[in-house]
């Protein structure tokens, strides 16, 4: 076990708690910088689509995870990322501007979506961002002069400077730097004066206003926030797709999105990364599934999202702290290792104080 | 007289949206849950009362009551398995756990039932009142009648009998329902059951109208949409708001471009949101500082 003493008060807030972790970071660091050396085509495009998903959940862990909104409209914002930026693309723009502009644009709807957001909690902005998902689903359904409808919009290979970005190691590279930028910027910004304010409003909003906490600027930055990482996402999604259609970016995305954070672990950055490999490799995992068992199971129409809600419903009955809270306990165990009291992580029993009028 | 037709048939979709409303609003009242697998259940609903009708023959008289009677066993089930665990839990939590069941019922009705669309054939099916112009489904009839008497029977229960007014209490107040002696947790599977058996009932009602296949449930999005119109946790506005999004549809999708009624649900509650987010009957406050 690892005593940390510390002596001077910066030591708090450092991102770096002890050399322990440079050695361990760095050494994942360098695998994944080497990833072309050890990784075959199919890994590598594996391995981007579940940065892209850690970008996004990023996004969604500032907002679910840190600020305590919930979101059930996510995808909504991974297809305005996607489509902005595709439909620059479409217009000749290049691609690194395209896609500032897609995640400025989706951060800009996410920040005007919490405007009537601040003024809910709760449930009550849960359905609130899904009605805005559905809305826009509708939209690019049926606005076909800009986005295609059904018949879909193809995406424009990126290229700069004669350099194919699409080709495999290169989009894993950009994917992996766009995921430590994204990254070191909420690591960042947790450890923030702004960060930290998302934290008490997450953990009480009345005392968090009674500290002196704008409330209404901290949520709509928390969403805009979110909105922006995740239409970043969107823009790299886009070219992963490379031909966006609405039905990419249903209700069913955003559960995906959401499972994520919470299969990972809500509350902690690691999580976010547990959660989209979790999420990244589920397709592979179901594919082995439906190849075990008998035909007539397999065949099963919507398998795969029921799938989806048996993970969400068992992790959250027997643990609700996801992969990274799970990994904790083992850790603990082996740190104290013939001490281990069971109680530590045992979940208090509590009431629910009502917010309704009485 | 076109207007006055859109509206009755605005108003029977309006009450089985209501009706699901308000079996989110009961478990909301008493348990402080979100259950948003509630339009999955009333297509489970459907589902039970055609395996009685359609595939075990059983008698109409018979196969409502059973049909409403195996519903409440499942809602009491769901309760004990699933719910009793997630007391104390945050909302989110909850609301997470209620969808990821309502994506396993859908697939367990289609791995039953299968997923081509089914008919539930009710003896009134296909005749029409006439008043005037005017003319009304006997399905659609049937489906204003059974919200009308079904709410006067809510009304009735949970204003004169014993266990309706300890269901009260103990949606008021968990702690203090329970040191007057209310077994609190009875009273949870109880509610559970009975927001069942009226998704049940909304079933039954709506399955002769549209066919039912496992993709039904997703009316519950809109019923969500609902109860919050009509303010979350206020039983009348569960109906009101079920009215008015379904008179809302029928009007939209005669008057506006196509697509807007299927959002027209969802514009009216973010809209509802905005300018009175605590709903047309509010039973919430904002915590004051």
């Amino acid at each position: 076990m690892r005593f940390i003493r510390k002596t001077r008060y910066e030591q708090d807030i450092n991102l770096i708690k002890h050399n322990g972790q440079v050695l361990w970071y760095g050494l994942l660091l360098l695998a994944l910088f080497a990833g072309p050396l050890w990784l075959d085509r199919f890994l590598l495009g594996e391995f981007a689509f579940v940065f892209i998903y850690a970008i996004a959940g990023l996004g969604l862990m500032v907002l679910v995870g840190y600020t305590g909104l919930v979101s059930l409209g996510h995808a909504a914002f991974l297809a305005i990322g996607a489509y902005v930026h595709a439909y620059f693309l479409n217009q000749g723009l290049p691609f690194p501007v395209t896609m500032v502009i897609a995640t400025l644009f989706s951060a800009l709807v996410g920040g005007l979506i919490a405007i009537p957001a601040l003024r809910m909690t709760g449930i009550y902005l849960a359905v609130a961002t899904l009605a805005f998902a559905v809305i826009v689903e509708q939209v690019l359904v049926h606005w076909e002069s800009v986005t295609g409808g059904f018949r879909g919009m193809p995406v424009p290979r990126p290229e700069l400077f004669g350099v194919n970005f699409a080709s495999p190691t290169v989009f894993y590279f950009m994917c992996l730097v766009l995921l430590l930028g994204s990254m070191i910027l909420v690591m960042n910004l947790l450890r923030s004066p702004a960060g930290r304010a998302m934290t008490a409003v997450r953990d009480s909003e009345t005392s968090a206003e009674s500290m002196g906490i704008h409330l209404a600027r901290t949520k709509t930055l928390a969403f805009a926030l979110s909105a922006g990482f995740t239409g970043l996402a969107g823009a790299l999604f886009a070219h992963r797709l490379t031909y966006l259609a609405p039905d990419a970016f249903t209700i069913i995305t955003s559960i995906q999105l959401l499972l994520m954070v919470v299969v990972g672990g809500l509350g902690s950055l690691h999580g976010v990364i547990y959660g989209a490999i979790f999420i990244g490799l589920l397709p592979q995992g179901i594919a082995i599934f439906r190849d075990s068992v008998p035909a007539a199971v397999a065949q099963i129409p919507g398998l795969e999202p029921a799938i989806f809600g048996l993970i969400l419903i068992l992790f959250l009955i027997y643990e609700p702290l996801g992969i990274y809270g799970r990994w904790r306990k083992v850790r603990l165990f082996f740190e104290e290792f013939p001490m281990y009291r069971k109680a530590t992580y045992k979940r208090q029993k509590s009431f629910l104080r009502t917010e309704r009028l009485q | 007289m076109e207007v006055l037709q859109l509206l009755i048939s605005g108003i029977s979709q309006g009450c089985v949206y209501g009706l699901i409303a308000l079996g989110f609003v009961l478990i909301y009242k008493a348990t402080e849950m979100v259950n948003f697998a509630q339009g999955d259940i009333m297509m489970l609903g459907a589902y039970v009362a055609i395996t009685f009708i359609s595939l075990w023959e059983v008698p109409y008289y018979w196969a409502v009551p059973a049909t409403i009677l195996v519903m409440a066993t499942v809602g009491v089930i769901l309760e004990r398995v699933l719910l009793r665990p997630m007391i104390g839990e945050p909302h989110f939590a909850v609301l997470m756990l209620t969808i990821g069941l309502g994506f396993v019922l859908r697939a367990l009705a289609g791995a039953i039932w299968g997923n081509e669309p089914r008919a539930l054939p009710m003896p009134y099916v296909g005749d029409v009142l006439r008043l005037g112009e005017v003319v009304i489904g006997y399905e659609n009839l049937a489906i204003i009648l059974g919200t009308a008497l079904l709410c006067l029977l809510m009304w009735l229960f949970f204003s004169f009998t014993r266990i309706g007014i300890a269901m009260q209490a103990a949606s008021q107040n968990q702690l203090a329902a329970f040191y007057v002696g209310i077994p609190v947790k009875r009273m949870f599977s109880l509610v559970w059951a009975l927001s069942a058996a009226i998704a049940a009932l909304a079933g039954i009602l709506t399955a002769p109208v549209s066919l039912v296949d496992p993709l039904i449930g997703f009316v519950g999005i809109k019923a969500f949409a609902a109860a919050i119109v009509g303010g979350f946790g206020s039983m009348p506005g569960a109906i009101i708001g079920g009215l008015l999004v379904g008179v809302v549809e029928q009007f939209a999708g005669l008057y506006l471009p196509p697509g807007f009624s299927d959002m027209s649900a969802y514009v009216l509650l973010l809209v509802m949101l905005v300018i009175r987010p605590q709903g047309l009957f509010a039973t919430m406050q904002k915590k004051k500082v």
